[in-house]
């Protein structure tokens, strides 16, 4: 019997990474927003790996919180190890990555779902979209409720018709043993969408009284922890770390692995499922790099509630018993009990194709989609994708332009334009090669770039927005300030280059001038500037990257504005490509499909060549004439 | 950092008349002044007035290149309503590519084909009606252009760019996997390994360049078919053109099964002859496939010689290929003159209106009328190279040397000790320019080689 019950602006589907920041961005909108979660045990649930961020990663959590995203600020509540990768390297590929509590990361963003006004959390089963004339209308429960709305949000992560696999054991469950979704996947072939079945997997966890760790080796945290969120404290999140550890396979791990290789659903064909490359499992890196005679292994404890441990590394679909002779073969681990098993999962997800930049559906209004749903993978891909899909249903429902950052902006964009523009047939990661722009893409300055277009869509307000000013003004002026004041080769001066083994002066410079020194930077000039204000860490932060890179991030700009002309020249949403002339066969099939917004993602469609660009502009600048001549 | 202003040579290249070299965009004035002296000295271009024509020279840091006319045009009242400038120079191969690559070297870039068409409209200068016409143009002549691109380079040069490429992109997702997988892959000592690639890399670079610049990278020259049937006497008539015995000569019909290539110079003038098997009906798998060939290269030829066996009757194979040539520039040989003639020359210029030579590569008569001929007929500008040639040569050079600038400044920012993720967006920067030469799309190379040697992730 079906019942329907009142109606909402806003259905989100799924209560992971994604769903969590969906939601709450449309609730924060002042949007009336129901999410729907199978469990309530499994909100913002971390089923793979205890940490948040890492390289590129990190990135997207600081442009998530940059923009009034959750994630970055309920990492930094509970957080238990944290650590800047890739200090040695350019600012560019700083990556923050923590350590999370698992129980504590997700009991925490379930109180901040459960206290948002707007925003009802609510246990239960979407099995079906409701739709009329491609438009959404609701959505209805496994118990028959129907629940009319203006959008749908789908974030249903690994959840639709997961099984779990290992050995010749197959589970119909999503992860953790949770239900699956099993009856949304006809509703949404039934709409014509078009889906993939992706793979992934996960290690075991390991009880940690079984693990010797005077055999592992301790890869403590950072002294000082930096926050993830702007608008965090630092001071306040000092605390007692927890460490991780390393150890290796060794031959015989590797032995145990290729002597019962037939036996992993993988290698047996049993499984369907499309996976990563750059998750491989143990098996995949064995057989493939099979020169390598040990790989490492991470043990990160998954929390302070339990004294389960992630064996980063080791991921595997192979049967129980293998498991446990595989895990025995490394050090440290002679004696390891294994708690939960590693599987690997499949799952339904979409050929993101299917969307706009603004992860809409091209061919039904209303229904917005984000996460490992849209074929991606990583918790911080997915709460970036979830972010962007609940702002834009929100600005859709209040009659706005969506917000789609474009890839000279943010790691997000450069996510989700690859998503909708290139073909993907694996679960899609961020890397930080993938940002062609990356010098001006830092974690450093996301929020310099990324919270006034939070402000505008109204989910950074009036007081973090003003400091941002403010703070904006206190690089310029410093930048210009350095740039301006001369230093003469005065005997100070030059004690304190010969000090900081640096090449005296043979005339005067300006300040900006020495901080470009590789071995110089703005702290170690303090005593010979004796007029410089007093200024925040992070303040002093962009001043010296700004002036020390500005070679470098000025060619990038350079860049950034050759990119930004083709970006701006909109493509109509009605074109026919029919009608555009001399168009070669390939490309127009391709534009039919991806419908790119604009000449830029056009250009970046694989078989659509330099000359079918060309011929583009052409007609639509020939368009455009026409259209004008008829107003006339 | 390269301006968006465009040259091309806008007319096509011969060594007879003159050649125009056209600018489009912002710089073009720029780039006049800097290479133009009027007699006295004394003009500067850019503040003449607009739509008036200069007598004066083009000068190379003071060394005279030609004596030009040069015409300037100033914005919006031009062809593609930006600033425009032509230099009408004596024509003349080596002189117009040399101010060509003057023009680029002082701030134009090669136009894209059919480019200034593009801008012209795009600029609202071409009437709307005719937008159809432009994009088939666009299109027809990017695909010349792409073609060109590939085909031009010599074997080993291919071979060389692929190399690079590949060495470049190990660097690269070298760098690239350690930075995304830092705990995995370490770069310590990496610097060594790269100052080695990149001396190796930046060698064969600068090699690849100078070649360029003697041409030597393009097969140059007028693309010379010969074709008949079989046993005409076409491999023959190479061996003598060649001057040694490099095609091989039998009795036996279609003994060249493929296409044989040579190089000659013929009073300055270089021809590029293809030898190719003869045509006629054939069952044999291999000989038609060599058939297939040759007909091809002759629809691609600046210059047909059609070889015809006069000892034997005139037949549908030779009626064939002499309807194959109908439009195009060739010269029919009536060889085997020492033996009985079947043929009568007459009646073979009622068949054609190509110039018809009676002639006997055995007793080697008649090739000196050949040699005539295929020099009056360039003199006289009917045949000439192709301009995309040297276009496509231009562009390779333009590109060799943006891969050997990105490669300066990765070992630039490694010698002043710049963190790896910065020279490794100039190592992707001459890895493009690379993969422009030889038309490779960059897309997904990186993220397929990182998975492919570098064991990453969790």
């Amino acid at each position: 019997m079906s019942h329907v019950y009142e109606s909402y602006d806003v259905v989100v589907v799924g209560a992971g990474h994604a769903g969590c920041e969906a939601a709450l961005a449309c609730a924060r909108l002042s949007l009336n927003t129901i999410i729907f979660t199978i469990s309530m045990e499994s909100v913002a649930m971390m089923p793979c790996n205890p940490n948040i961020g890492g390289t590129s990663k990190g990135h997207l959590v600081r442009e998530i919180d940059a923009l009034g995203g959750e994630m970055g600020k309920n990492i930094d509540k509970t957080f238990i190890q944290s650590k800047m990768l890739n200090v040695s390297k350019g600012p560019a590929v700083h990556s923050l990555r923590a350590q999370a509590d698992k129980q504590e990361y997700s009991s925490s963003m379930r109180k901040v779902l459960e206290n948002t006004p707007n925003l009802t959390l609510k246990q239960g089963e979407v099995v079906e979209i409701l739709t009329e004339d491609n438009k959404v209308t609701g959505v209805k429960t496994y118990s028959g409720g129907i629940y009319p709305c203006k959008a749908v949000i789908l974030c249903t992560g690994t959840y639709l018709n997961a099984r779990c696999l290992y050995g010749d054991t197959i589970t119909y469950t999503g992860p953790d043993g949770l239900m699956a979704a099993t009856q949304l996947t006809e509703s949404l072939k039934a709409m014509g969408i078009e889906m993939y079945r992706f793979k992934t997997g996960t290690p075991a966890r390991i009880d940690k009284r079984t693990i010797d760790f005077s055999k592992l080796i301790e890869q403590p945290g950072d002294e000082r922890v930096k926050p993830f969120s702007f608008t965090t404290n630092p001071e306040e999140i000092q605390k007692e770390q927890v460490s991780c550890w390393l150890t290796y396979t060794t031959p015989e791990t590797h032995d145990i692995i290729r002597a019962n290789i037939d036996r992993s659903p993988m290698y047996s064909g049993t499984i369907e499922g499309t996976g990563a490359r750059y998750c491989p499992s143990i098996e995949d890196k064995v057989v493939r790099f099979a020169d390598k005679d040990r790989h490492q292994v991470f043990i990160e404890p998954e929390g302070n509630y339990t004294n389960e441990m992630y064996i980063s590394g080791l991921s595997t679909s192979l049967p129980e018993d293998v498991q446990v002779a595989m895990y025995r073969s490394v050090p440290g681990l002679e004696k390891s009990n294994i708690v939960k098993n590693a599987y690997a999962i499949e799952y339904d997800c979409i050929n993101p194709m299917q969307l706009k930049p603004s992860l809409e559906f091209m061919n039904i209004e209303g229904l917005f989609s984000g996460g490992q749903f849209n074929g991606s993978s990583g918790y911080e891909e997915a709460a970036a994708q979830g972010l962007i899909a609940g702002i834009n249903a929100a600005m859709k429902i209040m009659g706005k332009e969506p917000l789609i950052l474009d890839r000279s902006e943010a790691y997000i964009g450069v996510l989700i334009d690859d998503l909708v523009t290139k073909a993907t047939n694996e679960p899609y990661r961020m890397m930080t090669s993938r940002a062609e722009y990356r010098l001006i893409l830092r974690q450093d300055n996301a929020d310099l770039r990324l919270t006034k277009k939070g402000y505008e869509v109204g989910l950074i307000d009036e007081e973090r927005y003003l400091k941002l000013i403010e703070k904006e003004n206190q690089i310029n002026n410093e930048v210009e300030r350095l740039n301006h004041i001369v230093i003469g080769a005065n005997k100070k001066v030059q004690d304190l280059l010969k000090q900081l083994g640096s090449t005296p002066l043979n005339t005067a410079t300006t300040l900006a001038d020495l901080i470009r020194r590789p071995e110089l930077n703005y702290e170690v000039l303090a005593s010979i500037d004796p007029d410089r204000p007093v200024l925040p860490e992070d303040v002093i932060e962009q001043v010296n990257i700004n002036i020390k890179y500005e070679g470098y991030i000025r060619r990038q700009l350079k860049q950034v504005e050759q990119f930004k002309k083709l970006e701006n020249k909109k493509i109509p949403d009605d074109i026919n490509y029919d009608e555009v002339p001399s168009l070669k066969e390939e490309a127009r099939q391709k534009l039919q499909m991806f419908r790119p917004i604009s000449i830029g993602q056009a250009s970046r469609i694989s078989g659509v060549s330099p000359s079918d660009i060309s011929v583009l502009m052409i007609y639509l600048s020939q368009l455009r004439s026409s259209k004008a001549k008829q107003e006339e | 950092m390269k301006t968006d202003t465009i040259a091309a040579i806008a007319t096509g290249l011969s060594n007879a008349g003159i050649s125009i070299i056209r600018i489009s965009g912002n710089e073009a004035f720029h780039i006049i002044d800097r290479i133009y002296r009027s007699k006295k000295g004394n003009k500067i271009l850019s503040k003449e007035n607009t739509h008036t024509i200069h007598y004066g020279y083009i000068v190379d840091q003071d060394v005279v290149v030609d004596e030009v006319m040069v015409s300037i045009m100033k914005a919006p009242s031009t062809y593609t309503r930006e600033d425009v400038v032509e230099i009408n120079c004596h024509g003349g191969i080596v002189v117009t590519t040399k101010i060509l690559e003057l023009v680029i070297k002082n701030g134009a870039r090669i136009a894209e084909p059919g480019e200034f068409t593009k801008r012209a409209f795009l600029n609202g200068r071409i009437d709307l009606s005719q937008a159809e016409a432009v994009c088939d143009i666009i299109q027809a002549k990017n695909e010349l252009a792409l073609k060109n691109s590939i085909n031009q380079l010599r074997g080993g040069e291919y071979e060389i760019i692929n190399y690079l490429r590949e060495t470049i992109l190990r660097d690269i997702a070298y760098i690239e996997a350690a930075l995304d997988d830092p705990e995995h892959i370490s770069l310590d000592g990496f610097n060594q390994t790269l100052f080695e690639n990149l001396e190796n890399e930046m060698q064969l670079l600068k090699k690849l360049i100078q070649d360029s610049k003697n041409g030597k990278i393009i097969k140059e020259g007028i693309k010379t078919v010969i074709v008949g049937k079989p046993n005409a006497g076409k491999s023959s008539l190479l061996n003598r053109l060649v001057g040694e015995e490099r095609a091989i000569v039998t009795e036996i019909a279609g003994t060249t099964r493929d296409t044989l290539e040579e190089t000659i110079n013929l009073n300055g003038i270089t021809l590029n002859i293809i030898d190719t098997a003869g045509i006629r009906k054939t069952e044999d798998v291999i000989e038609k496939m060599g058939v297939e060939k040759a007909v091809k290269f002759a629809s691609d030829a600046d210059l047909i010689i059609n070889v015809i066996d006069s000892s034997t009757e005139l037949d549908e194979d030779d009626e064939e290929i002499l309807e194959l040539i109908k439009d195009k520039k060739a010269i029919i040989l009536l060889n085997k003159s020492d033996l009985d003639s079947k043929i009568n020359k007459d009646l073979i210029k009622e068949k054609t209106k190509h110039p018809v030579i009676t002639i006997s590569i055995k007793k080697n008569t008649g090739i000196d009328e050949l040699e005539n001929q295929i020099k009056d007929m360039f003199f006289q500008g009917e045949i000439s190279l192709h301009e995309d040639i040297y276009i496509t040569n231009e562009r390779h050079k333009e590109e060799l040397n943006n891969a050997l600038q990105s490669l300066k400044l990765v070992k630039q920012s490694a010698l002043d000790g710049m963190p790896e993720d910065f020279y490794s967006i100039d190592l992707m920067n001459a890895y493009e320019a690379l993969g422009r030469i030889i038309g490779e799309n960059v897309d997904e190379d990186l993220v397929n080689m990182i998975f492919k040697e570098f064991c990453m992730g969790k």
